[in-house]
């Protein structure tokens, strides 16, 4: 019964998303800009060196291709609703509905990062295949090891958008916060440079922070980088930071609710 | 004129002054856009701890193009954040109060608000011509000071022009086309790099369609005393950035013309 509400909450959401079509054709304009630039920086740089590096540069350019694709899958802002409803002290309806409310606004999130993703991914790896020579999955089981690890990279996203949303509680804007994290996924993530060209010595510490799940881990595993066979411990890693996100969300929420005070009136 | 700047002043103080009422949030906010943009230095940093080089360039003088740069775009950005809200005042009309004041409507736009997050791009900019200039063992003689001051306003201008647009377009359209964005920040993802090192097609547009390259890239040239991979004579190099200020007053008599055919959405 409970699951039938929160899917209600997914579909709805996700629908009204789907509106904003101008908006993605616009994102999908930059999105191809930004990654013919960063594709051409990279080819200056490999064409600079002789030596072996731990990427290819083909597999770099599908790399970029798959992050332009999948960047809206990021967690890189709040929920502007639930920020209104907090601000006016419309959260207090929030509060009465008959549904777990770190469940319900993690459905949120969830269609907030699914349905933007799919409107500009689709269309932009039509392009980056077609024009752009974008490499295909390295095998058949890459293929399907990406598409497991994706869906872990977007609930990842959701739980970590789902904290950002439960410290609005706290701070009534969220722009902070939501800056500081954007700022480490961004690095982290393998969004600006692509994890495995990062200093050797830096390389355990990126593989302990949660932030390769939700980029670099399901790319590698769609070039083959990192073999299908691996797939197991890597959506473990993936699955323990979502673990990791959703009860830190859920110890801050009830926290917060024992102190909130609904603003305005 | 000196009128104009105390009022100028006058705006900038009242917008601080507000946005240090939330001093924790702001605080972290500008924590954050350090971290994004001195991600992208860090970028630049990590590639060549890869790489070793990038053609015939080497980090320093990447790091150079970098700040000025970014420096650039930093002033603009912070003096056009009424530029940038333009498209909702024409949506609601509240542009209507400012043409009641006696004052040029750009001048109240540009003082609308002065965020100061946003000058937190200059960090990593200044931090990165410091650190270039003292690897490549720059002299500071007159010229070359001179020459990184113009470079510098130069490219502030030609970036303020950009986001003046965009905005202009509104007095037709009365939404901002979000697609400048892409030119705009596009621009300064492009030109934090030698521009030689793309495709021609590419390195034409940021050339002669938006002169970009021409006040950043070829006065660090200069700065450098390196010599053109493109072949540039050194004069040019020199006079590069008056096209910058040039696109600016363009730039600000199209708004006029914009103002003169303003027509209140009456709400």
């Amino acid at each position: 019964m409970a699951l039938v509400s929160y899917w209600a909450v997914i579909s709805a959401r996700f629908r009204s998303l789907l509106q904003y079509r101008s908006a993605a054709l616009a994102g999908l304009v930059t999105q191809i800009v930004w990654g013919i630039i960063r594709v051409m920086i990279f080819q200056a740089f490999y064409s600079s060196t002789t030596t072996e590096q731990p990427m290819s540069g083909r597999e770099v350019e599908t790399y970029i291709w798959l992050g332009q694709a999948f960047l809206a899958a990021l967690p890189w802002n709040i929920d502007t609703d639930l920020r209104s409803l907090i601000r006016s002290g419309g959260i207090g309806y929030e509060l009465v509905r008959p549904v777990d409310l770190h469940t319900y606004w993690m459905s949120r999130a969830l269609a907030w990062r699914t349905a933007p993703m799919l409107m500009r991914s689709i269309p932009l790896l039509v392009f980056a295949f077609i024009v752009m020579g974008m490499a295909p999955p390295a095998t058949v089981a890459a293929g399907a090891a990406f598409m497991i690890s994706m869906c872990a990279a977007i609930v990842l996203s959701s739980a970590i958008t789902t904290f950002l949303n439960v410290t609005m509680l706290w701070t009534i804007t969220g722009d902070g916060i939501t800056q500081l994290t954007f700022g480490l996924v961004l690095i982290f993530s393998g969004m600006l440079v692509p994890l495995p060209l990062f200093p050797d010595w830096s390389q355990p510490l990126i593989n302990a922070m949660p932030f390769r799940g939700l980029v670099d881990t399901p790319y590698r595993l769609y070039l083959g980088h990192i073999p299908a066979s691996e797939l197991p411990q890597h959506l473990a890693h993936q699955l323990f930071w979502i673990l990791a996100f959703v009860v830190a969300g859920r110890i801050a929420l009830s926290r917060a609710l024992r102190r909130v005070v609904v603003q305005g009136g | 004129m000196v009128d104009s700047l105390y009022v100028y002043g006058r705006f900038l103080t009242v917008s601080v002054r507000a946005q240090m009422q939330y001093r924790a949030s702001f605080l972290m906010q500008l924590g954050g856009r350090l971290i994004v943009t001195a991600g992208e230095f860090a970028a630049i940093l990590i590639l060549f701890d890869r790489f070793g080089s990038l053609l015939e360039w080497n980090v320093y003088q990447v790091a150079f193009i970098y700040g000025i740069v970014n420096v650039s775009f930093a002033v603009a950005d912070a003096l056009t954040t009424g530029f940038d809200l333009f498209g909702d005042m024409v949506k609601t009309g509240d542009f209507d109060r400012l043409l009641l004041r006696p004052r040029s409507t750009a001048l109240q736009l540009a003082g609308q608000e002065l965020t100061l997050r946003r000058i937190s791009r200059l960090t990593p900019g200044i931090v990165a011509l410091v650190w270039a200039s003292t690897g490549l063992d720059l002299h500071w003689t007159i010229p070359n000071a001179a020459l990184l001051m113009a470079s510098v306003i130069g490219g502030a201008s030609l970036f303020a022009s950009l986001i003046v647009f965009q905005a202009t377009l509104a007095f037709w359209t009365t939404e901002t086309l979000e697609m400048m964005n892409t030119v705009t920040y596009g621009g300064v993802e492009t030109t934090q790099y030698p521009i030689n090192i793309y495709r021609p097609w590419f390195r034409n547009f940021f050339t002669f369609g938006i002169p970009l390259a021409t006040v950043s890239y070829f006065p660090a040239l200069a700065i450098m005393g390196v010599p053109d991979p493109l072949g540039t004579p050194i004069w040019f190099q020199y006079v590069a950035p008056v096209i910058g200020v040039g696109v600016l007053v363009v730039s600000l008599q199209v708004w006029r013309i914009g103002v003169r055919h303003y027509l209140s959405t009456g709400s």
